[in-house]
């Protein structure tokens, strides 16, 4: 069968991305699933598969995100279907 | 004219920016698109289906050359209900009638889009890809440029087609934060199947295509599934409300998942492979939630950004209203020579182009969108009302009056309850 569920970091690995590894964007609704909370209680953010749609911009404005900026020009995720 | 001042700066290469950049350097404007994506259309995402009227009234045959999918002539509402599922198709062989321009096509956004700039450069407007606008430049309080990583870029405009999120609008105080409660987050995947396929699952000819939007699949969250047939291969996603399904125990992407594995979703794209994975925020407040400042001197805001959406539940329309706009910006530019005269102009022309009047015509859609109990409770009504109509198992069947009234009862709607809805319903229309 080729039709299955798929976990978040399948899908991501589906499209093409291009990772600023210098300067990250960003700081949970994420269609990504983005957000971890690890054992501490931190939350931490993986924005390597962002796919830049500003959920959590929205959500979360002044509830714990502080700057939401694009990636910089050519970087982030690609689009080849859309 | 020096080589960095422009007549007009278009930010963001979308149908809105396109469409205002195309009809600026049709008529003789020297016109900049500045794009943050590696080509026009990588950053844009769409359900989707184009509604292609909008394009010929940029230009005349336009649509028939535009990199469009299929021609939509099955448009499909499905309610589902658990594993029950009703589906009603409306079949109109019309919408694909040889030498006519079909009503809509489907639509791959990073394709259309990049097919469309092109066009707008062939038109003679210049697009600059790969570079994000940060902020603006304003002098005496009127805009008059864009500022992007270390260079400076002067126009006597700047078009913010800039999308949903808009942060230059933002940036311009044109526009406070986006109410959380007014957009949609949509999920969506491409999965490529051979056309033939395609065709005999959804019973098309070989250049038609389906439509459909589902209700019920989204786990009681405002919002509802949608699919459209490319060529080869299905866009298959879901909108959710935000706010709802932050309160959710199970994350949007988990949810989109059991639809995939729908009985009635499952066959339709078995054997075909995910290609990719997109999300979009979709502006669901259409007419009421149209931004109230739309430009300052210097600036106009157009497409997403400032708000041209309506979602009426058996339809969504966002890229001929993306057109529309900008095509109204394009014609103040050109009619005003006044720079202060361009903002006021551009209001009138989105009347002029039947934007706002469309939107405004939607308006009831909203309230109508608002009945909670459409995501879960009227659809599980109407599967239950189905299953009574088939249900042969050689007892008396109850008359239709009794079974209605029993179903209402299982499902513990109240009289009230129900005209209050009816009552809603009703006004939206």
């Amino acid at each position: 069968v080729s039709i299955e569920k798929l976990d978040a970091p399948d899908l991501l690995g589906r499209n093409k991305f291009n990772i600023d590894e210098t300067e990250p964007h960003i700081v949970i609704v994420c269609p990504a699933v983005l957000y971890k909370l690890d054992k501490s209680g931190e939350m931490t953010f993986d924005y390597a598969g962002c796919l830049e749609c500003g959920t959590c911009r929205i959500v979360c404005m002044n509830k714990g995100i502080v700057k939401w900026e694009y990636p910089r020009g050519t970087f982030g995720v690609s689009f080849r279907h859309g | 004219l020096s080589e960095d001042k422009f007549d007009v700066i278009v930010i963001g290469a979308g149908p809105a920016g396109i469409a205002c950049a195309y009809t600026l350097a049709k008529a003789g404007k020297s016109v900049l698109v500045i794009e943050r994506a590696d080509s026009a259309g990588a950053k844009n995402v769409t359900g989707g289906k184009l509604y292609t009227y909008a394009l010929d009234m940029v230009d005349e045959g336009l649509a028939a050359q535009a990199a469009l999918e299929r021609k939509v002539t099955h448009e499909q509402i499905m309610m589902i209900s658990g594993d029950r599922s009703i589906n009603i198709e409306y079949n109109d062989p019309s919408f694909n009638t040889e030498g006519k321009r079909p009503q809509s096509c489907t639509i791959l956004k990073a394709v259309f889009d990049e097919w469309f700039a092109g066009k707008a450069e062939e038109m003679g407007a210049m697009l600059a890809c790969g570079i994000r606008v940060d902020s603006l430049i304003e002098k005496n309080g009127k805009i008059v440029g864009v500022i992007a990583g270390s260079d400076e870029m002067y126009a006597d405009v700047v078009v913010a087609a800039d999308g949903v999120n808009s942060l230059i609008a933002q940036k311009a105080g044109l526009i406070k934060e986006i109410n959380p409660a007014a957009v949609g987050v949509g999920v969506k995947e491409i999965i490529e199947l051979p056309a033939k396929t395609i065709e005999q699952r959804f019973n098309l000819k070989a250049n038609e295509g389906a439509a459909r939007m589902m209700l019920g699949c989204t786990e009681g969250i405002h919002g509802g599934g949608f699919l459209y047939t490319n060529k080869e291969s299905i866009s298959l996603g879901a909108v959710f409300t935000p706010q709802e399904a932050g309160h959710h125990n199970r994350s949007v992407q988990a949810i989109f998942q059991d639809l995939k594995m729908h009985p009635s979703i499952y066959p339709l794209i078995e054997g075909g492979k995910t290609v990719e994975y997109c999300a979009h925020l979709v502006v669901e407040e259409g007419y009421r939630g149209i931004h109230k400042n739309l430009y300052r001197e210097g600036l106009l805001v157009i497409g997403e950004a400032a708000g041209f959406v309506v979602n009426v539940g058996f339809a969504v329309r966002g890229i001929d209203l993306a057109i529309l706009s900008g095509l109204a910006a394009a014609k103040a530019i050109i009619a005003e020579a006044n720079l202060a005269n361009v903002g006021p102009a551009y209001m009138k022309e989105l009347t002029n182009v039947k934007l706002l009047p469309i939107m405004k015509a939607y308006d009831g859609f909203t309230d109508a969108m608002s009945i909670a109990n459409m995501y879960t409770t009227y659809t599980k009504v109407a599967a239950d009302i189905f299953q009574n109509l088939h249900k042969v198992d050689g007892t008396v069947p109850e008359s239709m009056k009794k079974q209605l009234f029993r179903v209402i009862r299982d499902n513990k709607l109240s009289p009230w309850q129900l005209f209050k809805d009816g009552l809603k319903g009703m006004k939206a229309l």
